[in-house]
């Protein structure tokens, strides 16, 4: 074998494990790196979507089922986060995991019945669920806060007696869980229930005909994709200790969607991309705001027409075909 | 009284925006999210006509009918259909990014401000049984029962229902028998606008105009159409007419504070119990 098959064998069995070297390296260094607290702020917010985005991305890119209510999950998990704590005075740390519990029960209640549905059912129940809890957070204001945002003083996290206060320590908590939380990703994709679910994707009939229990996949991971999104949530709260109902409307949920599809559907790395690039778009067309949406319309029909897969997703396939000829043919190359 | 004839006035706009779902749903078997666009884009170009350029109301309606159909078909043709994916998930993510444009270039147009529509006749109640309606509603019941009846016509006794009939029914076999199914889903398309832009035109001047007006209405309507059974005219009338009934009672003896939830809340509940809706097969 020449070095560079060597480099590819290598890069083969061990790519996922490399990356995520490589990815937590890039964490740890980042702060060393840049220590603005707008910019850190900032990333502090895409891991946060990063998070939902790696739910999102295993239901709708692997299972490809439709959800347009996700910022619901998302919201769940902020407000219950703050509530318990704000409330009930339990610790930050338990009440996120609670919330998180909770959260699962509430999405296996709607996803029980609703997954056996497909497509536009799936896609209204989702978004029915969304509204409701938008409406009943800016309606419900003795609890929630109305649409002023939640009363009370939420404690940032800590960990033993150091509170993450500050955009360096949050940015270490909130990239490590995203750390985690990839790993976890990754590894799931590859075991038997991320195997089901591709299958499931493809086509129902033939999972459930090789004996995937099609319907009990998806709502494991629709509870799952919840999970993730009220865990970002609870980070958003003790966060930036501020919330109030604007962050979770249904545009909110369409922007996640549009950032699974950037990255690519069923790609854990890609989800990170959508997510950074639709995040930072709006501070970096600031001049633009008023064709903010255009720009974010044109992005997602664009990559839909030309990369229906996904725009990482898209290119890589792309490469690894133009690569593959190549090696077929020598001659055109 | 007054609440049922408030219902029933909300609930014709939502049965024809359920409509215009239906017709899209059956020749493309997609759920077209620019439907409540179309609501919106109804509501400005007819207070364009009528406001800013001074022209007759019924030219106005005319006018903003047809814009809006011939700017749907332009969607079908410009977007859905290059699309080189035949994915359900990769069309219905279409259809919200074309939305999501939409109303950017809404937005970018008419500003941001709310507008007043001129009602098609006067602001003079009418006391009717111990009930006020305005002129306006009675303008949309009438509208509506009249769209309804030609939309029927066109079904039962035109080739292009026929055409878009034979689609729906089987897509394949409408190819080899010949029909130009491309076309027939632009008409599709286009008879949603009509209905949508339609709905936006007679509700605007109850609830004012801006550039997102649509999306709860439309979605409100979308509501409709599956609580009657997605894909059914009778059911998306009917479903439309239930959900307006059932959110001004609510209002009325309830709360008005969670009017709007009311809507989802029983259509979740629908598609617990009984997911294909009330006139589902």
């Amino acid at each position: 074998m020449s070095p560079a098959e060597r480099i590819r064998f290598f890069w083969t069995r061990h790519g996922n494990s490399c990356s995520l070297a490589l990815f937590l390296i890039a964490i740890l260094t980042l702060p060393l790196i840049q220590d603005n607290p707008y910019y850190l702020g900032l990333s502090n917010q895409v891991a946060i979507n990063v998070i939902i985005v790696l739910g999102l991305n295993l239901f709708v890119g692997y299972a490809g089922q439709i959800s347009l209510g996700h910022a619901a999950f998302f919201a769940l998990g902020a407000y219950g986060s703050a509530i318990l704590t704000v409330n009930f005075g339990i610790w930050p740390w338990p009440a996120m995991f609670v919330t998180a519990a909770l959260v699962g029960l509430v999405a296996l209640a709607i996803g029980l019945p609703t997954l056996r549905l497909s497509g536009h059912y799936l896609a209204m129940a989702t978004l029915g669920f969304n509204i409701v809890v938008y409406t009943v957070l800016l309606q419900w204001d003795k609890v929630t806060g109305g649409p002023d945002g939640f009363i009370g003083i939420i404690e940032p996290l800590s960990v033993g007696t150091l509170p993450m206060d500050t955009e360096i320590r949050f940015h270490y908590l909130v990239w490590g869980m995203v750390f985690v939380l990839i790993a976890l990703c990754l590894n799931l994709v590859r075991s038997g229930v991320g195997r089901s679910l591709a299958t499931l994707a493809a086509d129902e009939r033939a999972a459930s005909a090789l004996g995937v229990n099609t319907g009990l996949a998806k709502v494991k991971i629709f509870a799952l994709s919840a999970v993730f999104a009220s865990l970002a949530g609870s980070l958003y709260s003790h966060c930036f200790l501020f919330i109030n109902p604007d962050t979770f409307s249904i545009f909110r949920s369409i922007d996640f969607v549009i950032m699974v599809v950037v990255g690519g559907l069923g790609s854990v790395w890609g989800g990170l991309f959508g997510a950074g690039l639709i995040t930072c778009l709006p501070e970096l067309l600031d001049a633009f705001e008023a064709y903010k949406d255009i720009i974010h319309g044109l992005i997602l029909v664009l990559i839909l027409l030309f990369f229906p897969q996904g725009f990482v997703t898209g290119l890589m396939d792309l490469w690894r075909t133009r690569r593959a000829l190549k090696k077929q043919m020598p001659d055109n190359a | 009284m007054q609440f049922i004839l408030g219902g029933l006035t909300s609930g014709a706009i939502y049965a024809l925006i359920a409509l215009g779902f239906c017709v899209v749903n059956n020749t493309m078997g997609i759920v077209n999210f620019v439907q409540v666009d179309f609501v919106s884009l109804g509501g400005m170009l007819f207070y364009t006509c009528v406001v800013m350029y001074g022209f007759p109301i019924s030219v106005g309606v005319v006018g903003a009918v047809a814009g809006v159909a011939v700017i749907a078909a332009l969607v079908e043709l410009l977007a859905l259909r290059p699309a080189r994916s035949d994915n359900q998930l990769v069309l219905i993510f279409l259809t919200i990014g074309v939305s999501i444009i939409m109303r950017g270039v809404m937005k970018l147009i008419w500003g941001e401000n709310r507008m007043a529509v001129p009602s098609l006749s006067g602001d003079e109640p009418i006391h009717l049984m111990g009930a006020t309606i305005m002129p306006q509603a009675i303008w949309i019941l009438a509208l509506t029962a009249l769209a309804i009846i030609l939309l029927i016509a066109l079904f039962r006794y035109t080739s292009i229902g026929l055409a878009m009939r034979g689609v729906a029914a089987n897509n394949r076999a409408a190819k080899i028998i010949g029909l130009n199914t491309g076309r027939v889903k632009s008409m599709s398309f286009a008879l949603a606008g009509a209905l949508g832009g339609l709905a936006g035109i007679l509700v605007t001047p109850l609830t004012t105009l801006n550039y997102d007006v649509g999306v709860l209405l439309g979605l409100k309507g979308f509501a409709g159409a599956i609580l009657g059974g997605f894909g059914s005219f009778t059911g998306a009338v009917i479903g439309g007419l239930a959900l307006g009934l059932m959110e001004s009672l609510t209002a009325g003896y309830f709360s008005s504070a969670y009017k709007d939830v009311v809507a989802f809340v029983i259509l979740l509940i629908v598609l617990f119990i009984r997911p294909k809706g009330i006139m589902g097969r």
